[in-house]
């Protein structure tokens, strides 16, 4: 009969709740990860120590994908949450974003090995920092959405701090690699990284505009 | 049973089967047009317990309308059913919204006039007040649950998917009370105008427990709600779910649950004699309309969110349900009992005139009407209520109670205790120490009611009125069980 199934699936419910948690821990965990990695490549170039992140951010990324079809299969399946399904999948895929993004910028980082002089590592570092900040703030701001949907604005409001300072900073980054007296191709070179770092704070502004709306769209 | 009485109670299953159909939704229809719960488990649940509620809560809003009009042949509530159902059909062929509730009042009325019965104006009167309460008081549930529930959901903080599988239960929860709730509120329309004449005795199953005769009714009619939720309702779940307003699950959770509380407070015996034997004033039990509760709950839901989105019109359009329902119920009631009888040949009502022998002025007298009064119509008789209602209008020095009184002593309905009933009286639901008081009366006759009720508080002290409304309850039931089994042909 169908009765039972309905109630046994408060086991289920628990289960999906864990790993959407997960999930989420492992996108903070990898912008952490990110930032040591970045930390690593600034101090010692390419090391043993940077490949070993680099791989941390890979498997939790592919450990990621396979919660996010899990959590979606097991939605949709299950006819759960008919009403905000597909706010949090659109959710769920966009965070998944933030992930690859860390995990290609650090790739970039492994092929390519670009040579970053001394006077250039301070504003590096600066803007991984915020970087890593918007990402975690992203990330406590998409808790929110499942259990306290009235503190999503306050977390985002950090979101938004955190990409604009990254923005501030990869400008200024940006200015004082094309004032260096670098070649123009090792210049251009380094933009390319600067920007594929501050891409990840400006995709996290994104995803916390999303934010925004489904949990306007539960409050009323 | 014969085949006749199953032809006549049609008109009632098939009213059954509409309110099925339409009514579940009510109850089950945002769970399932969301797809939150299946149609299956909506289904199932929803005829177990209106079956459970018409069965055993089914009674209080029954008697209600037994008072507005005891239809007393077959054939008459056979057509106060079927105008009752056919007006129903007529109103939502029309896209007019529609309750069975309000098309039944019309229909017995409707018999009302052509018996010659008098239609009592006070039942009358709570009943239209219920209907207009009814949606009033789901609004101001629906507002207040609605509240409380999204400050408690926010200060509990629970995960979305956890609130999603709670809501489920919740629906369900809710929607078995509503099922029980629009069972024992509801049935009264489909079955109410049977049990005055109900062909069924009462059944005693195992020793345990007794089916009345009117209980029986019941089960037909509620197995005949559960057969129009199975058959049609899916298709109006899937049609309404949003109609008035979108909801969210926890909103369509609040509507349902306001819904069954209205619904419960006008059917609920236990709970008017509770607010009763605390001195509280009590509910009426009225059958109301559960699509209008629900009309109600949704709009104390708009207004607590600011009234945005809520169609208005949809609420107009229910009062003049109010109106135009009954009377088109009646209208058709009257004629079709006009052919019934005259081309159909059959009794349509069975003739209750008012004779004030010396007997009943005696007794009349007893309950305090004046004796002085009572000289102008001594030894007087009429034809029906009707007629004596008009004689004691032109005499007119006589207050509603006294009426009531003269009504209730003077009608004459002759009871004849005959041995040969005897079986059928054992297989009843009447203690020991009753029904020895009743073979002491083997062999009497009584040409009203009330002498039978007088011979037998004389008889037996276990035949007497207590203080306890509820056993007084269950005193009464017995009673009607005997007249229904020794009425004088």
């Amino acid at each position: 009969m169908a009765l039972p199934k309905n109630v046994f699936m408060f086991g289920k419910s628990k289960a999906l709740e864990h790993k959407i948690d997960e999930f989420l821990d492992r996108l903070s965990e990898s912008a952490l990860l990110f930032d040591l990695a970045i930390k690593s490549y600034l101090s010692d170039g390419y090391s043993e120590d940077f490949a070993a992140k680099r791989k941390d951010v890979n498997d939790n990324e592919s450990a990621a994908d396979v919660l996010r079809r899990e959590i979606e299969s097991q939605l949709y399946s299950q006819t759960l949450i008919p009403e905000s399904r597909g706010d949090v999948l659109g959710l769920i895929e966009t965070l998944d974003d933030v992930l690859n993004l860390c995990e290609s910028s650090l790739w970039a980082f492994d092929i390519e090995k670009p040579k970053i002089p001394d006077e250039h590592h301070a504003l590096f570092k600066e803007l991984t920092e915020m970087v890593v900040q918007s990402v975690e703030a992203l990330a406590r701001s998409s808790r929110a959405f499942f259990r306290d949907f009235d503190r999503v604005t306050y977390h985002n409001h950090k979101v938004m701090f955190y990409e604009t300072e990254a923005d501030k900073v990869s400008t200024k980054l940006k200015r004082q690699i094309f004032a260096s007296k670098l070649d123009l191709a090792h210049k251009m070179h380094l933009r390319f990284f600067v920007e594929s770092i501050d891409n990840i704070a400006d995709w996290s502004e994104d995803v916390a505009d999303r934010l925004a709306i489904y949990a306007l769209k539960r409050s009323v | 049973m014969e085949a006749g009485v199953l032809i006549f109670l049609t008109s009632g299953l098939f009213l059954g089967w509409a309110l099925g159909a339409n009514d579940a939704a009510n109850v089950f229809g945002t769970a399932v047009g969301t797809r939150m719960v299946r149609f299956s488990t909506a289904a199932i649940i929803c005829s177990i317990f209106i079956i459970i509620g018409a069965v055993w809560g089914g009674a209080g809003a029954a008697s209600t309308l037994g008072k507005l009009g005891a239809v007393n042949a077959l054939p008459g509530a056979f057509m106060a059913a079927f105008s009752a159902a056919l007006s129903v059909y007529l109103m939502t062929k029309a896209g007019l919204p529609v309750s069975t509730s309000q098309a039944i009042v019309g229909g017995i009325i409707g018999w009302n006039l052509f018996s010659g019965t008098l239609t009592d104006a006070t039942t009358l009167t709570k009943i239209i007040s219920t209907w207009v309460l009814c949606p009033v008081l789901a609004a101001i549930f629906g507002a207040a649950i609605f509240k409380v529930t999204v400050k408690l959901m926010r200060l509990a903080k629970i995960h979305l998917i956890r609130v999603d599988a709670y809501t489920r239960l919740g629906l369900i929860v809710a929607g078995a009370f509503g099922s029980y709730s629009l069972g024992a509120n509801n049935i009264a329309n489909v079955m109410g105008v049977f049990v005055s004449s109900s062909p069924f005795d009462d059944i005693s199953i195992g020793g345990f427990f007794t089916l009345s005769s009117m209980q029986q009714l019941f089960l037909i009619g509620a197995i005949a709600i559960a057969v129009g939720v199975f058959t049609y309702s899916k298709r109006v779940m899937m049609t309404v779910g949003n109609d008035l307003l979108p909801l969210s699950p926890v909103g369509a959770w609040v509507a349902v649950v306001s819904h069954s509380i209205v619904l419960f407070l006008f059917a609920s015996e236990g709970l008017k004699y509770a607010l009763e034997s605390n001195g509280l004033p009590s509910i009426p039990l009225v059958p109301v309309s559960s699509s209008q509760a629900v009309v109600g709950a949704v709009l104390g839901i708009a207004l607590v969110q600011g009234g945005r989105g809520f169609r208005w019109r949809v609420f107009g359009s229910i009062s003049l349900g109010w109106i135009v329902t009954p009377v088109i119920a009646c209208a058709i009631c009257f004629v079709g009992l006009f052919f019934l009888q005259n081309v159909f040949k059959q009794q349509t009502f069975r003739d209750a005139p008012h004779i004030l022998s010396n007997d009943v002025l005696d007794r009349i007298a007893k309950e305090g009407v004046s004796e002085s009064a009572l000289g102008a119509i001594k030894g007087q008789r009429y034809d029906n209520a009707v007629a004596l209602d008009q004689a004691l209008t032109k005499i007119g020095k006589y207050s509603t109670r006294d009426r009531e009184k003269i009504m209730e002593f003077s009608r004459r309905a002759p009871i004849m205790i005959d041995q040969k009933f005897f079986t059928k009286l054992n297989r009843g639901p009447l203690s020991p120490e009753r029904l020895e008081s009743v073979y002491q009366l083997n062999g009497r006759y009584y040409p009203y009611e009330w002498m039978f009720r007088d011979d037998l508080s004389k008889s037996s002290r276990s035949w007497r009125k207590k203080g306890d409304e509820r056993y007084n309850q269950m005193l009464k039931q017995d009673l009607q069980f005997l007249i229904r089994l020794f009425r004088a042909k």
